[in-house]
């Protein structure tokens, strides 16, 4: 089934950069309250660098992959451009299969998109990624969009 | 020899249409989720269009035929289901659902201690439902969310402590005795549990409330869909369950209660209809089951429910109950026969109803249920609604096969078949 990719279930046995690590400037804690998972994850900024991105993750192996995604393809990134790339996750995964998504941008994500087509597992995939923009924002980061004429992807209507 | 002969499980499964469409892409659909609500026969359908086709009015309310018919077809319905579960019609109260059926009895009971809110009542009635710090509310590890949060709340709004039986590793209550003691003021239980199957033996948990005049809530959303239940028999106080696992509609759940206790209760939701007298200054309440059902209720999904229960009725509780026995004895056989795969709850089919839930070797619940939905088998993953219990367990969450009187083996032999192909795709052996 296109939902799990090989890469998939690559980065869910073998999730990149996972563990917690010191230091850090956040830690956050997410779970996702229909079936459980968890995760645990930290941030630690350079400047306007995301210095590191550091996790434990209990879970499906499509919110484990996408969160194995995110310290991958963040880490090392600024500020600006990792959040850009979470709006970019978050248009692909709520786009009900009518967004593929940029691998310049999203790297092993675009291998994630299948999951739009499965309302149920969109919550799944954006458990890491949002634990990562509330870390950011507990970090002392401003979260918000940067251009207000870029609508929000969370109130953009859902394609059919 | 089975329960039901080949023709008749046929017959039955014609009268749920909802069994022969398919999904995802043309696979033939097996419901496996009637743990989280069953589907429904026609007849039930029939019952709530025919209502509003020629009878639908408001009820207890209005000066015409049709107010009369309507009111007459809800009373109607209230006696249909009170015999389904052997009670009075005056002690049975419709409910939104199962969950509010057990709100509507922890909510009546912090109401009680309002200031004058037991003014006139039998004392030794009033003071069971009296509730305050030293007192003991006393629930189960087992218990769905709405069989505890509730509780949880009542103690928290009234001073009183929540304490909880432990369940042992094969699913069953441990020992209530350590648990129950002279401090116990509510000991509320499920019948069946929904993640482990664990038929509950009332009995000792009833006799120990007993003993130290507790009051007893049994949590009985698993049990009436598949058992034949009579709240004589159980001896509990009151009796919760909702309709949609019945066969019936969703939007209508049943609150048993014993009648002086709910003679006694103060009222849980207040406004139309549940009241006697009312003056600016304040108002007097209906007796009960009036005084629980404020508002223009639920009328067809009540007689949809009635629908139901006279469906089960006609194949006979008995029978269904043994069709449940017969299923789960299969499911757990083919489970058993994978390495990988293993069921919570008693290892013994006749400790056991509704449900089999089971985890999988290195593979997490979600994805397991997504592969068996791309199969076209429909079941449910995660918590289900009992997250202390999965803690206990020691499992963030399982994959559940729930079962009803319409399930038949060849689906348990798609649900194992589907569920073969899950260790490979997720890279484990099998």
């Amino acid at each position: 089934m296109d939902l799990y990719a090989e890469l998939i279930i690559e980065h869910s046995k073998r999730p990149r950069r996972a563990g917690l690590r010191e230091p850090f400037d956040a830690e956050v804690h997410h779970v996702n309250p229909t079936c459980g998972d968890e995760v645990t994850l930290r941030v630690r900024l350079d400047g306007d660098t995301v210095a590191d991105i550091s996790y434990e993750a209990l879970g499906c192996s499509i919110s484990v992959a996408a969160t194995s995604v995110l310290a991958e393809e963040v880490t090392g990134r600024p500020v600006a451009e990792a959040l850009e790339t979470y709006r970019a996750m978050h248009r692909m995964l709520t786009s009900r299969g009518t967004d593929p998504g940029d691998p310049e941008q999203l790297g092993d994500g675009v291998a994630l998109a299948g999951v739009s087509r499965y309302p149920a597992r969109v919550k799944c995939a954006l458990l890491g990624w949002t634990a990562f923009t509330g870390a950011l924002a507990r970090a002392g980061v401003d979260i918000s969009e940067p251009d207000p004429q870029t609508p929000d992807p969370q109130t953009t209507p859902r394609q059919a | 020899m089975p329960v039901f002969t080949d023709e008749e499980l046929a017959r039955i499964r014609a009268d749920f249409p909802i069994l022969s469409r398919t999904v995802r892409g043309g696979r033939p659909l097996v419901y496996l989720d009637s743990g989280a609500t069953a589907q429904k026969p026609l007849a039930v359908l029939d019952a709530e269009r025919e209502h509003y086709l020629t009878r639908n009015a408001a009820v207890h309310r209005g000066a015409h035929q049709l107010a009369e018919e309507a009111t007459e077809a809800y009373e109607q319905a209230r006696a249909t289901v009170a015999r389904f579960i052997g009670a009075d019609p005056g002690e049975v109260v419709f409910t939104k659902n199962g969950t509010e059926a057990i709100n509507l009895v922890s909510y009546a009971v912090s109401n009680a201690g309002a200031p004058g809110a037991l003014d006139g009542t039998d004392p030794a009635v009033a003071s069971r439902l009296r509730l305050g710090p030293g007192d003991e509310i006393v629930v189960t590890e087992m218990e769905h969310h709405a069989n505890l949060v509730p509780w949880q709340e009542l103690a928290r709004r009234t001073g009183a402590t929540l304490r909880w039986i432990g369940v042992d590793d094969e699913g069953f209550l441990e020992d209530p005795s350590t648990v129950v003691g002279e401090r116990t003021r509510i000991l509320a239980f499920t019948h069946v549990s929904n993640v482990l199957g664990t038929h509950v033996d009332v009995a000792p948990l009833v006799a120990a409330a007993r003993a130290v005049g507790a009051l007893t809530v049994l949590d009985a959303c698993q049990s009436v869909p598949h058992l034949p239940v009579d709240v004589t028999a159980l001896g509990v106080d009151f009796l919760a369950f909702t309709g949609h696992k019945v066969l019936g509609p969703s939007g209508v759940g049943v609150l048993w209660g014993r009648r002086e206790l709910l003679e006694a209760m103060p009222p849980f939701i207040t406004g139309g209809s549940m009241i006697e007298i009312v003056r600016m200054e304040g108002s007097t309440w209906a007796p009960p089951p009036q005084r629980f059902e404020a508002g223009v209720p639920m009328v067809a999904q009540t007689v949809g429910l009635a629908a139901a229960c006279d469906y089960l009725t006609a194949i006979g509780m008995d029978r269904v109950a043994a069709h449940d026995r017969e299923v789960t004895a299969y499911a757990l056989e083919r489970l058993a026969e994978r390495p990988w795969a293993h069921p919570v709850g008693p290892r013994d089919p006749a400790h056991r109803v509704g449900s089999v839930a089971f985890t999988v070797d290195g593979v997490h619940p979600h994805d397991v249920g997504q592969v068996l939905d791309d199969h076209g088998v429909a079941v449910r993953t995660g918590h289900h609604c009992a997250w202390p219990l999965h803690r206990r367990l020691g499992v963030v969450a399982t994959t559940r096969a729930s079962f009803h009187v319409y399930t038949t083996r060849e689906e348990i032999d798609v649900l194992v078949a589907a569920l073969d192909r899950v260790p490979d795709l997720f890279g484990v052996s099998a």
